[in-house]
């Protein structure tokens, strides 16, 4: 009998390994050979630890687990979602990207195989570098870390570089708030990653590359050390490493994370020159985010044109969507682009836990916009983000109920900034100290008008004058909820 | 967890495996840290001597990363970003530091929707209550 326990860090923040241990020593007594199989989680994390027992070709879930579960779950009496494959939380999404994750034993190569893996792979190696590049291209992938930038073009921009090293590089710097998809997606299905990244280092013809795994994943990084590991006879030559953060924001930039790569200080380069021309160590590098990379094999796999069948507009194929903060039923939703915000957050997410209503929610991490329910009907893609005033970032949304002061997550968006800031540029630098003081003044009631007026001005110094997101987009969050929360900020 | 003392022969070893790594002040810094808890000052004049680099690249790059530490710190780390935020951390953090806790506060394990989290060593705990920290 196989029983799955998720060994996911999320699933064991809230219990997971003593179920396991509990599961092992119950079976024990009862003299029942079982194996135990440490799978990566559904997503649906409300429901962790969710043990499934398998039973007649079903795997049946029995949610919400302890240690003192054990004999109610062997015995099949403790309360149970049914068949996870038929649970409609799961099914109603389209999961492209994540198919694997939750299903399989992360770290064996037969199951991923089993489940489609490396089909991509195969598949690239009997194509040119511009073929793969012209695949990738036609899916219409775009970076999934935030800035929406197309893949294939950065790819075909290193693959015309003439260069006798290039390197493939893998942003797994998630440092917003609120999201959790890479970790995830490492945790449960790291080859799905390694596969990627050697299908992008075919089409590019580089031979290193480096995952850059912020230190807060400490089994992330475990896990993707193991699989790659595991998985070098399948990737050949690809010499593939991790390199692991050392506690900074700024790093998930991506000049800045290529300058922590090289042992230095995680500042902020100046583009041009572009990194995929003079990236890491002064190579042509390509760096995409992990839900970019982990993307790329399926679309290998099934092609180009069953991607884009997905999602809208320019925004095409599945988002990886994650449920945050106040919120019911909180995880991974993927789904094509296109779905709205409130069947995100109040379909899927079934509202807040507290059960009060949604006063706020944080679309795209710390630099992304606050919106009140009236934007809620809002289409979750790039383009509509943007018109809405905000943007998808990374996929993530963080809910607030309605004890939430807005003028506060302001204060923190700067407050947050200073502490992050690299401190190449001087608007991000200062100008986010400037900031926290002006909106305490703004607190306290000093001067209302006049001091709105003076954060409103810092912030298009900060938007216009800083050479990165950081800076650049500090002022999001805070003109946001100036505009959408008025009321926060001393009435008027 | 216990950390042997500042040992400049151990601290070779540790940092000696780095040697054909390309860019390894970072990484040196971070096994030095892994092996005795805290990155000692000498350990800077060390890696700036073995990798032939300037003491003040070497001093740049610790003192930039909020995660390399010039002494030992046994403290809890709460996050405190915004999904935390939305379920309290705020009022965890003081609590904990009432209780005599010592906090430090981090942005972000990735374990937002099971907020507010903590981390212990490398133990993510979700759903953190005061209880759960002590």
């Amino acid at each position: 009998m196989k029983i799955y326990i998720p060994g996911d860090s999320a699933a064991q923040s809230v219990g997971a390994d003593s179920v396991a241990v509990a599961i092992a020593a119950e079976a024990a007594k009862r003299n029942l050979d079982i194996t135990i199989i440490r799978n990566g989680t559904r997503g649906a994390l409300w429901l962790e630890p969710l043990v499934e027992v398998e039973k007649d070709g079903k795997r049946i879930g029995y949610p919400n687990s302890n240690s003192e579960s054990a004999a109610s779950i062997l015995d099949g009496t403790h309360k149970s979602i049914g068949d996870v494959d038929s649970f409609e939380w799961l099914t109603k999404q389209d999961r492209i990207t994540y198919k694997r994750v939750g299903i399989i034993d992360p770290l064996s190569l037969a199951d991923y195989e089993a489940h489609g893996g490396f089909k991509g792979l195969d598949r690239a190696k009997k194509m040119s570098g511009a073929d793969i590049v012209a695949e990738v291209t036609e899916s219409g992938l775009r970076g999934r870390g935030g800035a929406g930038f197309p893949a294939g073009i950065k790819w075909k921009t290193v693959l015309d570089a003439k260069a006798d090293q290039k390197y493939i590089c893998c942003n797994a710097d998630e440092g917003d708030s609120g999201t959790f998809a890479d970790r995830i997606l490492m945790e449960g299905d790291p080859f799905t990653l390694i596969e990627g990244m050697a299908i992008a280092a075919l089409a590019v013809g580089a031979t290193k590359g480096f995952i850059y795994i912020r230190s807060e994943y400490p089994a992330a990084i475990k896990q993707m050390r193991k699989a790659i590991e595991i998985a070098k006879p399948r990737i050949g030559d690809f010499d593939l490493r991790v390199r692991v953060g050392a506690g900074s924001y700024v790093c998930g930039e991506e000049t800045a994370m290529l300058e922590s790569i090289e042992g230095k200080r995680g500042v902020v380069r100046a583009k041009p020159p572009l990194p995929a021309l003079e990236g890491l160590f002064g190579k042509p590098t390509v760096i995409n985010n992990v839900l970019t990379l982990a993307s790329v094999p399926e679309i290998l796999a099934s092609g180009a044109a069953s991607y884009k069948s997905r999602g809208i507009g320019k925004s095409l194929g599945t988002q990886i969507f994650q449920l945050a903060g106040n919120i019911k039923q909180g995880g991974i939703v993927e789904t094509g682009f296109g779905i709205s915000l409130n069947e995100l957050v109040n379909g899927y997410g079934g509202g807040t836990l507290t059960g009060k209503p949604i006063r706020a929610i944080q679309v795209g991490g710390p630099l992304g916009a606050y919106f009140g329910v009236d934007k809620l009907e809002v289409s979750a893609d790039y383009e509509s983000m943007l018109a809405a005033g905000g943007m998808l970032g990374h996929g993530g949304i963080v809910v607030f109920d309605d004890s939430v002061n807005l003028a506060m997550q302001a204060r923190f968006a700067m407050e947050f900034c200073s502490i992050e800031s690299c401190g190449k540029c001087t608007p991000c630098r200062i100008g986010s100290t400037r900031g926290v003081e002006t909106i305490d003044l703004i607190i306290a009631g000093k001067d209302v008008a006049k001091n709105k007026e003076l954060l409103l001005d810092l912030c298009e110094v900060m938007t216009e004058g800083s050479l990165c997101a950081m800076g650049g987009l500090t002022p999001l969050p805070v003109k946001s909820a100036l505009s959408n929360f008025p009321d926060d900020f001393g009435g008027k | 967890m216990s950390f042997p003392k500042w040992d400049a022969a151990i601290a070779d070893d540790v940092i000696a495996e780095f040697r054909d790594e390309p860019g390894p002040v970072l990484i040196a810094l971070q096994a030095i840290q892994d092996r005795f808890g805290y990155v000692d000052d000498k350990a800077i004049d060390l890696i700036a001597e073995r990798f032939n680099v300037s003491r003040a690249e070497v001093f740049g790059t610790f003192s930039y990363y909020h995660d390399l530490k010039s002494s030992l710190s046994s403290s809890v780390k709460i996050c405190a970003a915004e999904a935390c935020q939305a379920l309290g951390c705020d009022s965890l953090i003081a609590e904990a530091l009432n209780a005599g806790i010592e906090v430090e506060k981090a942005y972000c394990f990735g374990n937002c929707a099971l907020a507010p989290a903590a981390m212990i060593g490398d133990r993510l705990i979700g759903r953190a209550t005061l209880e759960k920290l002590k």
